[in-house]
């Protein structure tokens, strides 16, 4: 088989695999756009305070140590156990719906019939509040995210050995896979799967999307919309949390997590801000788009480090031909 | 008692259409004036140039430049700091002499040019790369509008980075400002006198804020504000889009590239563009104009002085008086800041400048209630 062949189709796979995570980050903006209007910039930095959050309950770190510290000059730490990782996340969640709620009661209940760029502001705002709480709480040290079960498996590091072998043994090439972005992709499936079973099946699902279609008519047939917005929120807040395990497993729980936001941006422009599957498609094509064009043309004719601004760039000069995005629904402008 | 228009009668057109037709408002605006001009550089020094006015002069200029385009035109961007980095990697270049290559041949070398002029030729540079990068607003709109903004601030960023001719091929990638001086004062490189920085910086910010606020309430300003209530109403009664737009982008990018250009040569000397002009500072400058107060230009540089002081304060208070670590107080800040965007848009969406407008009219009635 071709080399350069064979090369191509592994940075393909590798695209296909990053795009998994950039779609999972995209899926939580996509929930909370289509049932508030909010276009919610915070969604990167929401990931961050889950992974922080996960990672400060599993070692058992004190809240806030460092300004009690510097308040009180007390010297405390740590509590001094550590939590295991499944009742680290369930108590994470909870954590995820306070914020929802905080966020739903003290800032957006506020602002509820603003412009919707007043609100995106907002959320701007929300990032930055939430960040500085973060690293308050928590420190701001890059931080290993270590996710194992009861009976000691890990969430999986390196490279997939067996794939390698077999695809060498057929192909004469072996294809290089992090193992995590599998689990990703496989995760990444499960929720996408559940979250369309929850919109279309359950109770608060079709609530959910009757807010999404009209505030006031779904408000008038008694559907609580504070109720709604909350739930939507910690949706967002447990696929954040999600993508937070993910990005933070494979390269440590650092600030740098919160700016997979802005890559989610151009994912959400080429598929459209309303939808589901949108969030998905646009994901793979921006993580195999990045990715080729680095390989084929930004490495060896522009310099390198294209990847910064691909996505940008692809999602600028498509939204010139369609403003609506891939799957978005059409914008009708009346005077 | 004394702010009001009673007994201020105004005989001519002229006078009846002045920035400022209230008497107070007008000697207020010459007291302002009179006092950065004349007092200001005679009793300053290092510390209070470098650490607050060159800061809150250069950030004005920006703010200015960004609410043309958000405030006015309803044009959201977070582009500013790959502009401001188009300004300051032109004047750099202008500065040192713009080399010209073809075919791995120096074509020619323009001469050096005077700081002054390299100043201008970077806001000329960024209004048309901002242009460039405003044309896809005319089919583009709202946030989907902002994340193309984005696309600016990392290609630019990116491009500053790698092509090395925009940085003269320097080990370090970096861009240094050489010693330049107008009428033998220096006014770039390590030993400026602080006043004469001041004075730069000052006579660009004034320029620009007079003419940002007479295009503002001129025909132009009529127009951007037309578009930002609503495009399409704006475009049926006669306002062309287009040029609206264009100008909007075209005007707003020339000032945050000469914001870009001072902020290189006179306040920093030395700049790394990732460092520098990177997506935070879009934000800041953004912030400045939320803060501030959207559509004002007043706004503009109440936002670029509170978002300069809020850091200086609370360093003074949390480190120099409580003693405490220098990264809880920079998380704290983020906090305050997030929090006071919040806080803004929520109390008061207009900004400090409707603050002082309200004060204002209370001013006009006061001792009376109504």
């Amino acid at each position: 088989m071709n080399e350069q062949l064979a090369f191509t189709i592994e940075v393909f796979a590798n695209g296909l695999m990053a795009g998994v995570l950039y779609a999972l980050v995209a899926l939580g903006f996509v929930l909370i756009y289509k049932a508030s209007g909010i276009f919610n910039y915070a969604q990167g930095v929401m990931a961050l305070f889950a992974a922080m959050t996960l990672v400060g309950i599993q070692n058992g770190q004190v809240p806030f140590a460092h300004l009690i510290n510097a308040i009180f000059g007390t010297d405390v730490h740590k509590f001094g156990w550590s939590v295991h990782s499944f009742v680290a996340i369930v108590l994470t969640v909870f954590v995820m719906i306070a914020l929802a709620w905080a966020v739903q009661r003290f800032v957006f209940r506020h602002l509820v019939g603003q412009e919707p760029i007043i609100l995106f502001m907002a959320t701007i705002g929300l990032a930055y509040f939430l960040e500085g709480v973060a690293d308050l709480m928590w420190g701001s040290e890059l931080k290993a995210l270590n996710v194992c079960s009861s009976d000691g498996t890990c969430l999986p590091q390196g490279m997939n050995m067996w794939l390698e072998g077999t695809t060498y043994e057929a192909l004469g090439y072996g294809f290089f896979i992090d193992n995590l972005d599998i689990v990703a992709s496989i995760v990444a499936v499960i929720l996408v799967v559940g979250l369309v079973m929850f919109a279309q099946y359950t109770k608060q699902g079709r609530a959910m999307r009757a807010v999404a279609d009209d505030h006031q008519a779904a408000l008038s047939v008694g559907v609580s919309l504070n109720f709604i917005w909350i739930l939507v929120w910690s949706l967002a807040g447990f696929v954040a949390l999600v993508a937070g395990i993910m990005w933070g497993a494979k390269s440590g729980v650092q600030f740098s997590l919160s700016l997979i936001a802005l890559k989610a941006l151009p994912v959400l422009m080429l598929g459209g801000f309303t939808s589901i599957p949108g969030a998905i498609v646009g994901g793979l094509i921006i993580g195999v788009g990045e990715k080729l064009f680095e390989f084929l043309i930004g490495a060896p004719f522009l310099g390198g480090a294209t990847e910064n601004w691909f996505a940008y760039m692809l999602a600028l000069l498509f939204l010139v031909f369609r403003p609506q995005g891939l799957f978005g629904e059409k914008i009708i402008e009346r005077v | 008692m004394f702010y009001r228009e009673a007994g201020d009668f105004s005989s001519t057109y002229a006078e009846d259409q002045q920035t400022f037709p209230i008497k107070f408002d007008r000697y207020r605006y010459y007291l302002v004036l009179f006092i950065a001009i004349v007092v200001v550089p005679f009793v300053i020094n290092d510390y209070w140039v470098n650490s607050l006015l060159l800061p809150f002069l250069i950030y004005a200029i920006a703010a200015i430049g960004l609410n043309i385009l958000v405030g006015y035109c309803g044009q959201v961007s977070l582009g500013t700091g790959g502009f401001m980095a188009v300004g300051a990697y032109t004047c750099y270049k202008f500065m040192t002499g713009v080399d010209i290559w073809w075919g791995g041949e120096l074509l020619f070398r323009l001469p050096e040019f005077n700081i002054f002029f390299s100043v201008i030729m970077g806001g000329v540079m960024t209004a048309v790369v901002g242009v460039l990068f405003g044309l896809p607003s005319l089919r583009i709109k709202g946030f989907y509008l902002a994340v193309a903004t984005l696309a600016a601030q990392f290609f630019l960023v990116w491009m500053f980075n790698r092509i090395s001719w925009f940085y003269n091929y320097s080990a370090s990638g970096q861009i240094n400002a050489p010693e330049r001086d107008i009428m033998g004062v220096l006014l770039t490189g390590p030993s400026v006198q602080p006043w004469a920085a001041y004075l730069f910086c000052l006579f660009f910010t004034i320029t620009c804020a007079v003419i940002a606020r007479n295009m503002t309430r001129g025909a132009s300003g009529r127009k951007w504000m037309a578009i930002r209530d609503m495009d399409i109403a704006a475009e049926i009664i006669g306002v062309n889009p287009l040029k609206a737009k264009l100008t909007a982008f075209a005007v707003s990018s020339f000032f945050i590239g000469i914001s870009g250009a001072l902020f290189f040569s006179v306040y920093l000397g030395a700049v790394e563009v990732g460092e520098v002009f990177g997506i935070q500072k879009s934000f800041l400058v953004l912030f400045m104009i939320i803060i501030g107060g959207l559509g004002s230009i007043f706004g503009s540089f109440a936002g670029a002085a509170f978002l300069v002081l809020l850091p200086v304060a609370l360093k003074v208070v949390g480190v120099d008086w409580l003693g405490w670590p220098t990264d809880i107080v920079a998380h704290l800040q983020l906090v305050i800041v997030g929090g006071l965007i919040i806080i803004f848009l929520i109390a008061e969406p207009h900004g400090i400048a409707q603050l002082w407008r309200v004060a204002k009219e209370k001013l006009r009635l006061w001792p009376f209630p109504h």
